[in-house]
């Protein structure tokens, strides 16, 4: 019983954290929750007359970022947690 | 060993809900230290290129030495290129600063595998992060590469190690490793962009403005780095304390 609450108490947690963070105020509303490449790489460079250009493979569009974010991620999740099965096996569950 | 369980449930539950979290309630993937494509002009891009091809060739040949003597090294190479690849491409919200950054994995990666392999499977992450995630650029990898690969590591390992000489104990070495490796990563970032930018400005005034800018984001976030550190570094000191031996063993020698 104890066990099954603890994922609960998590998404719980979690969730609570999300609802607190979705609704703090930034400082400017267009900026919020942007990356400090955007609010502080790309804004000097715009101020020194370098603005970034589009990347030369533009993923940018709609959900396609979405799509190669989460692929990227789940490939490395895969990558990673295949070598560390290898580093660490799962050697308590052998002996029992 | 039941506790043990339940903690990694707890830790796989939080971060599984985290991301998908983070997915939803963020419209954009956002970035962080990785200097955007066009941003540097052509000579300083080549400059940092040629900055990074150094180390990245030394790296290279240390990862083909050290793979015929060490066999674990490729599945620790693998693992932790994988954690350096999704830590660095992944959006933390900072409330305070009403932003979001990333760490950066390296000062981790550094004091497990060594500097110079560390610059190795960061600049392999820059480029992947480069060509399919718009994160970052192919003109300003070697740059990219310097203040994350070369900057990040070193400093990183510097920290530890040296720490370690003059006694103080792994846990705060490591903790301290993962906070200096990343801030180390944005004050290079930082200079990259002053040097490269500052036109008829003073460098020096434009470096501290950006670095100061970076400050309410990556303070917080090289804190929330050095517990990753420190905790990575003590899970595989706990479950393969044999291997950091060797492996600590092959990078000194």
């Amino acid at each position: 019983m104890r066990k099954n609450l603890i994922p609960i108490l998590v998404i719980i947690l979690v969730a609570c954290m999300l609802t607190v963070l979705t609704r703090v105020k930034a400082s400017n509303t267009s900026t919020r929750w942007s990356g400090v490449d955007e609010t502080v790489v790309e804004k000097f460079a715009a101020q020194a007359g370098h603005p970034a250009r589009k990347p030369y493979i533009n993923t940018d569009h709609g959900d396609m970022l979405l799509f190669v974010f989460l692929t990227g991620g789940m490939v490395g999740g895969f990558i990673g947690g295949y070598c560390f099965r290898e580093l660490f096996p799962p050697s308590t569950k052998a002996k029992e | 060993m039941k506790r043990m369980f339940g903690f990694r449930r707890m830790v796989f539950w939080t971060t599984l809900v985290w991301t998908i979290g983070m997915v939803i309630t963020i419209p954009a993937p956002a970035q962080a230290m990785h200097i955007a494509e066009g941003i540097l002009p052509v000579p300083w891009a080549g400059f940092w290129f040629l900055i990074a091809i150094p180390f990245v060739a030394i790296g290279m040949r240390e990862l083909r030495n050290r793979a015929e003597n060490t066999p674990e090294i490729k599945p620790l190479v693998g693992l932790v290129g994988a954690a350096v690849f999704v830590i660095s491409c992944m959006p933390i919200p900072v409330p305070i600063a009403g932003t979001c950054s990333h760490p950066c994995g390296t000062g981790l990666a550094a004091i497990i595998i060594g500097p110079w392999l560390t610059v190795v499977i960061s600049s392999i992450a820059l480029l992947l992060q480069a060509l399919f995630l718009a994160h970052g650029g192919l003109t300003t990898l070697g740059a990219n590469i310097a203040s994350m690969g070369i900057a990040g590591a070193f400093v990183g390992y510097g920290v530890f190690h040296g720490l370690r000489r003059v006694g103080v104990s792994w846990l705060v070495a490591a903790f301290l490793a993962g906070v200096l490796s990343d801030w180390a990563t944005y004050s290079v970032t930082s200079f990259e962009l002053a040097s490269a930018l500052h036109g008829s400005g003073s460098m020096e005034i434009m470096f501290k403005a950006i670095l100061l800018a970076f400050v309410p984001t990556q303070a917080p976030l090289g804190i929330l780095e050095g517990f990753l550190t420190m905790g990575a570094y003590r899970f595989i000191s706990m479950r393969r304390p044999d291997l950091l031996r060797r492996l600590a063993e092959k990078v000194t020698s």
